[in-house]
């Protein structure tokens, strides 16, 4: 089975606290620690292991710069036999749609039984994946917390649903899956793991190689553009505590006796 | 203005509470819309549902076929697809069944998506400005959409309150002919309950709840002794189950459980809207993070810019003092 995984590298929000610029229109990047996107990660993790019980290979791509190749690496390190960077000064402002449409140009070129992608991204709202289905006409199913493969190209997947419940469905291959994290337990990449794959040579592809133009990706093409970033005053806030670690545990406990915490 | 249209989810033959915040975000967009229903089903649920909005919509769309008796997003997709006017804007809920359905909806429709909407400043020219979030809520968005060709737009449950109004006596128009039949390389099969945990995390007063924070599985444990000492239970946010640290069954959020703690003690919890939505009744709420933009500290009653792991033993150490247990 070939299988091909759509991931990102993002700024990890675990790591980082977000602000923003000074002139609002972005946030502040000098510092930020990024990752690859974590449902993206889980993601690469289910299909080696589709890959290791039906055969076949896994190939990570991602849409960006060269500063994209660090997480491409790290997958081919957990064990994906291509990274494929699709980079091109006109890929740049594209909206969800003209990833999904770069992506979709890049499907066309090879013979993929299985796309992956994580469930949504930092900065995203879980579009990628459904709209490069539609584009491909293929089947997709959204957070998906398990995988089974079955006979004749067909698998039975569980989305997880509201309240911990899980839908299950059967899906006709080819098809688009987006990933929900906790579907897996994805394996440790040691520094020997990236050195080993460190001078693997990643191929890239630009616009022309894709028989894309400025018409469909781009800022031309892109419909939904973000203005700027903000912080909003969302109501009151928390009431914050700035004593001591001493001060601040007294007044929590006087605080939780008031309020029924110590009964 | 391009028409707009609401799609409905429903169960039982009862419409969602999101079926009425629609409406509500479709005047945001044009004060004078007339926003339209969209409901697909089948048999005596989707009558009782198009009946009960009635109320609340001048027009209600009804789309009955066998297929669609099982929201499977892959055939309504194609169904609406079918019955949507070109350049229309077609406005969903934000939830699993929505993103499911309207990214690959904006592409048969041609025209832009927008997910996970939660503020509407209205419209200049051709353009739709929007409020997002990104970076786990750390920081919001506004968002330009060109609407010419119309839009599909994903809208957060509970972001829109419900406008009160006097009851409509809509008119409910049959669209199901216009549809044909459908047919899928998506079936669904059957829906599998969330198993029940040891300890239900629903019916205690007082949770001690913990995220990412907690590092790893050795220290789900001190939790567990604050817990213990506050006669709480211990429940977490998604990082802990996929990690592994803690079952499903405790998990609060909107794809866990809800909860409706008097008091309820976030540590190392970040506040994401999801695990947000999983917490009613207005209880109490401690956080405590490293971060102090951690998105939690907007919504809490109480906020300690802290490191868990250092706070969490000496608050349970105090309440044993203040208790009169003795220490372990």
């Amino acid at each position: 089975m070939e299988i091909l995984v759509c991931v990102r590298r993002v700024p990890d929000t675990s790591e980082n606290e977000i602000t923003l610029n000074g002139a609002g229109n972005d946030i502040e990047r000098d510092e930020l620690v990024y990752s690859i996107n974590e449902p993206d990660n889980y993601a690469v993790e289910e299909a080696l292991q589709i890959a290791a019980k039906a055969g076949g290979n896994v190939t990570v791509v991602t849409v960006g710069g060269e500063e994209d190749e660090e997480i491409l690496r790290r997958e081919m390190a957990m064990g994906a036999s291509q990274g494929v960077l699709l980079t091109d000064t006109a890929f740049n402002g594209s909206d969800g749609r003209g990833i999904a449409a770069i992506l979709n140009a890049f499907v066309q070129k090879g013979k993929y039984d299985l796309i992956l992608t994580g469930v949504q991204a930092e900065d995203g709202g879980a579009q990628v994946g459904g709209m490069l289905a539609a584009m491909l006409d293929y089947p997709f199913a959204s957070l998906v917390n398990s995988i089974e493969v079955l006979d004749g190209r067909k698998m039975k997947i569980g989305r997880e649903i509201e309240g911990g419940n899980k839908e299950i469905n059967e899906m006709d291959l080819p098809c688009v899956l987006s990933i929900q994290t906790g579907i897996n337990e994805p394996r440790y990449v040691g520094m020997k793991g990236i050195r080993a794959v460190a001078s693997v040579p990643i191929p890239s592809y630009g616009a022309g190689d894709l028989g894309l133009s400025a018409g469909n990706v781009g800022p031309a093409a892109a419909k939904v553009r973000r203005v700027d970033y903000f912080v909003p005053s969302l109501g009151k806030g928390a009431e914050m505590l700035n004593g001591s670690r001493e001060e601040n545990v007294e007044k929590l406990v006087e605080l939780l006796a008031a309020k029924g915490g110590l009964k | 203005m391009a028409r707009i249209f609401t799609y409905i989810m429903h169960r039982g033959g009862v419409p969602d509470d999101t079926a009425f915040e629609l409406t509500a975000a479709a005047k945001k967009i044009d004060a004078a819309a007339i926003p339209t229903a969209l409901v697909t089903g089948w048999g005596q649920e989707l009558e009782s549902v198009c009946n009960a909005l009635r109320a609340a919509y001048a027009e209600v769309w009804k789309i009955g076929n066998e297929a669609l008796a099982h929201p499977n997003a892959e055939l309504i997709r194609k169904a609406l697809a079918k019955v949507v006017p070109p350049a229309s804007i077609v406005l969903a809920p934000h939830e699993h069944f929505g993103i499911d359905l309207a990214p690959g909806l904006s592409i048969k429709l041609d025209s832009p998506y927008v997910p996970d909407v939660l503020g509407i400043e209205g419209v200049e020219g051709s353009a739709l400005k929007v409020i997002r979030q990104e970076f786990g809520g750390q920081v919001s968005a506004h968002v330009r959409c060109d609407i010419s060709s119309g839009a599909v737009m994903t809208i957060r449950p509970g972001a829109f309150k419900p406008i009160e109004s006097n009851p409509l006596s809509g008119s409910i128009v049959d669209k199901s002919s216009e549809v044909g039949p459908l047919t899928s390389g998506r079936r669904y099969l059957q829906t599998i309950a969330a198993e029940a945990g040891e300890v239900d995390i629903t019916k205690h007063a007082i949770l001690v709840s913990i995220g990412r924070g907690i590092q790893e599985k050795d220290n789900v444990g001190i939790a567990q002794e604050l817990a213990d000492v506050l006669g709480a239970a211990v429940s977490c946010s998604r990082p802990v189950v996929d990690a592994k640290w803690l079952e499903k069954s405790r998990q609060v959020g909107s794809s866990g459980k809800t909860v409706k703690p008097k008091v309820y003690l976030a540590f190392g919890i970040s506040g994401s809207f999801q695990h947000l939505a999983g917490i009613k009744g207005n209880p109490f709420i401690v956080a405590v993070n490293k971060n102090p933009k951690a998105p939690i500290f907007q919504v809490a009653d109480v906020g300690i810019v802290d490191d868990l792991l250092e706070f969490l033993p000496e608050l349970t150490n105090k309440v044993r003092d203040t208790r009169g247990i003795a220490a372990k």
